[in-house]
């Protein structure tokens, strides 16, 4: 790193990668994977992500993971983000809802509300 | 007059409260504006039920049921339904609902009254890619202190921002670096006390997991401030995971020039290592921590001299708290009146607490500081759970004290904290509730003290056993007279001669206990009682003569064949016999067996 001018170009190109600007029928899947986040059962659940987005040949869905919002007793949780930028939280999630959340949300556009944050906490 | 419409507004007792009179109001003047007020009758009714979720408004003949509604939604409710005959389908039950469960986590009760500076990318970005970091405007700020400022000016910003020490002892965290840039050495160090170790907080594991990269960008900026080129960074073992991405962090950091020679192009190297800490509280102690880096066993050694001046290896050395480091690129980046502007006079910015205990929303949340206690708990926290009534909320882990009912509307602060006889401490914040036995949580952290204590100093290593055995004999009842002076002497003693901070405030959860609730260790010493009904020692388990049925289920239940009877008629506990193990009020169907303190 030699200048603050170099910075700001990685740093334009990763919000480009991030907000998805250029890619407006992209969307992330980001699962909360810390201590509480893992313990709870996050692993299998990104792996439920990856392989139904794999089985059904998706591939404009990118599975990152993140670390912990702060509420561990909704964990495991998985932001579905898309390129305006409009997140959907899910929480307590298992393999089975993660695939249902591929079916029902990503490829049908509907997203399963009895299992968002706003509903747990409502 | 045939009416077109009905309007149903729930006149029970909760909707009334709710400001029913109002929505009355409003429905009546609207229905004269559009003259429907011979077309639409209204109509107060009795509850219907649906309480939560009031003030109810009902439209017939569709039988549309408007939830929640507001004064100001009577506007569109006239105009679109009545007027129009289109329902309003955000506003109905149902379309508020549907609405609630896609809204984000961000407007929940539980995020909605936080404000979060150190926990910003916490759950955001992901934690294993600097480019996310920088994205959201990572490393700006180190960029902008080595290229814009001068070492001298980035101290004067720190001083300014008026950032206290989050680790627990709240010192400023600006005139701990100028100290450590005065000193004179060819060789200084910048170290970070990732070493989280009080029961029950886990902010730091948070930060270390989810935003490793801040906290590099920070020590690096630190380093530039008072002139080293070498950090370490230590980190408890038992967290695999921020030592994991530490490691990864670190990595990347070094593969963009973010770490090593000439950073941004200047003359400032900076480098950073990670060291294991093997899990002895005492290694959060500032002068323990540095012998335990040097390598050696974890002990205290008696200060001054302060790191400033002699810290690791006998050279001057500043050591942060992982969220205080946090803080420091925000700082820097958005200027210290923005920061200062946060909090309360003597306490700026914000702080994490570890809320847990007796809570309905557990977790971690960043509150600016000055926050009352009842926020956190109510509003934040969503409450006691089962109703129960709350008792008092431990801050400062084993250090700290109980703040008690009494105290709940006071805000969150260093100094408020420590008026009170507790204190923030790394920010563990454990609710207690009203089946919470004071002298056993006393006896809870100080038996955690006692197995911590490293054993250099005698006042800690003795005096705080002795305090431990009295309230393990007042738990048992067989308190004495004068127990109380006992450890109040004691108390004073340990504090003023041990070594370190462990020793020094390792009574404070006796003292602030006492201090509240004196009756309560009084009635365990004097009556043999336990108000609370959790010293198992104190209890009786005693069957109701009216409630018992006489089935025998608890007999055949209890492991010590205490309980003897006939069937069909009362069966009797033997309290000598007994062990109050709870089998047999566990397996009661009728509710017979009850706990008497």
């Amino acid at each position: 790193m030699k200048s603050l001018s170099e910075l700001d170009i990685i740093r334009k190109r990763a919000l480009n990668e991030l907000n998805l600007h250029d890619k407006p029928d992209r969307i992330r899947i980001v699962v909360g994977m810390a201590t509480c986040g893992i313990a709870a059962g996050a692993e299998p659940v990104m792996k439920a992500f990856v392989d139904e987005l794999e089985r059904r040949n998706i591939d404009n869905v990118h599975v990152t993971k993140t670390g912990c919002i702060g509420v561990c007793r909704l964990e495991p949780i998985a932001d579905v983000i898309n390129a305006k930028g409009e997140k959907i939280t899910y929480v307590n999630l298992d393999e089975k809802k993660a695939r249902r959340i591929v079916v029902e949300h990503l490829i049908n556009g509907r997203p399963v509300s009895e299992y968002t944050a706003g509903k747990a906490e409502s | 007059m045939m009416y077109k419409s009905h309007v149903l507004i729930c006149g029970g007792p909760e909707c009334t409260k709710s400001g029913i009179a109002e929505i009355n109001k409003q429905f009546e003047r609207l229905l004269r504006e559009k003259s429907l007020e011979n077309e639409v009758k209204i109509l107060k009714t009795d509850c219907f039920g649906l309480c939560e979720k009031g003030p109810i408004v009902v439209v017939y003949p569709e039988g549309t049921i408007y939830s929640e509604v507001t004064p100001d939604d009577i506007k569109q409710i006239v105009e679109e339904h009545l007027v129009n005959g289109r329902i309003v389908k955000e506003l109905t039950l149902g379309g508020k609902e549907a609405k609630e469960a896609l809204k984000g986590l961000e407007e929940v009760p539980f995020f909605k009254h936080q404000l979060r500076i150190a926990l910003r990318n916490c759950g955001v970005i992901n934690p294993e890619s600097i480019d996310e970091y920088i994205a959201k405007d990572g490393y700006r700020a180190l960029g902008k202190a080595l290229t814009e400022m001068t070492p001298s000016e980035v101290i004067e910003t720190m001083k300014k921002s008026g950032l206290r020490g989050r680790g627990g002892a709240g010192f400023p965290t600006g005139l701990k670096w100028e100290f450590a840039s005065k000193a004179q050495s060819e060789q200084k160090y910048v170290c970070c006390n990732a070493d989280e170790g009080d029961p029950g907080a886990f902010m730091d594991r948070s930060i270390l997991e989810g935003d490793p990269h801040s906290l590099i960008e920070a020590m690096a900026i630190a380093g530039y401030a008072i002139g080293a080129d070498q950090g370490y960074i230590y980190v408890r073992a038992e967290y695999p995971i921020a030592v994991s991405r530490l490691n990864i962090a670190i990595e990347q950091a070094r593969n963009y020039g973010l770490l090593g020679k000439n950073i941004f192009g200047t003359d400032f190297n900076f480098d950073l290592e990670l060291r294991l800490g093997a899990g002895a509280f005492v290694c959060g102690e500032e002068t323990a921590l540095m012998t335990s880096i040097e390598g050696k066993r974890g002990e205290p050694r008696p200060r001054p001299p302060f790191p400033a001046n002699k810290g690791l290896w006998q050279k001057p050395t500043i050591l942060n708290n992982v969220e205080t480091y946090a803080n420091v690129p925000v700082i820097i980046l958005k200027g210290p009146e923005w920061f200062s502007s946060i909090g309360t006079e003597k306490s700026k910015g914000t702080k994490v607490f570890a809320v847990g205990g007796k809570i309905n929303n557990t977790g971690l949340v960043e509150i600016p500081m000055g926050t009352t206690l009842h926020e956190v708990i109510y509003d934040i926290g969503g409450g006691i759970p089962n109703g129960k009534k709350f008792k008092a909320a431990q801050t400062g882990g084993p250090s700290g004290g109980c703040i008690p009912a009494k105290h709940i509307n006071t805000p969150i602060d260093y100094d408020n904290l420590l008026s009170l006889g507790s204190m923030m401490g790394s920010g563990g914040l454990i609710v207690m509730d009203e089946d919470t036995c004071m002298v056993d949580i006393a006896k809870f952290f100080l038996e955690f003290t006692v197995d911590e204590s490293c054993g250099k100093c005698p006042p800690c290593r003795i005096g705080t056993k002795r305090m431990y055995e009295i309230l393990e004999r007042i738990t048992e009842g067989k308190g004495e007279d004068g127990d109380i002076e006992k450890l109040e002497t004691l108390a004073k003693n340990i504090s003023v001669s041990s070594l370190c901070g462990l020793g020094q405030t390792a009574p404070n959860p006796v003292l602030s206990t006492l201090r509240y609730f004196r009756d309560e260790y009084e009635a365990h010493i004097r009556d043999r009682r336990c108000p609370a009904g959790v010293c198992k020692a104190l209890l009786r388990y005693v069957i109701e003569e009216d409630k018992c049925k006489g089935c025998g289920l608890c007999a055949r239940n209890c492991p010590v064949n205490a309980i003897t009877g006939e069937l069909k008629k009362p069966y009797k506990i033997d309290s000598d016999i007994c062990i109050k193990c709870g089998a047999c009020m566990e397996v009661c169907k009728f509710g017979a067996v009850s706990k008497k303190a």
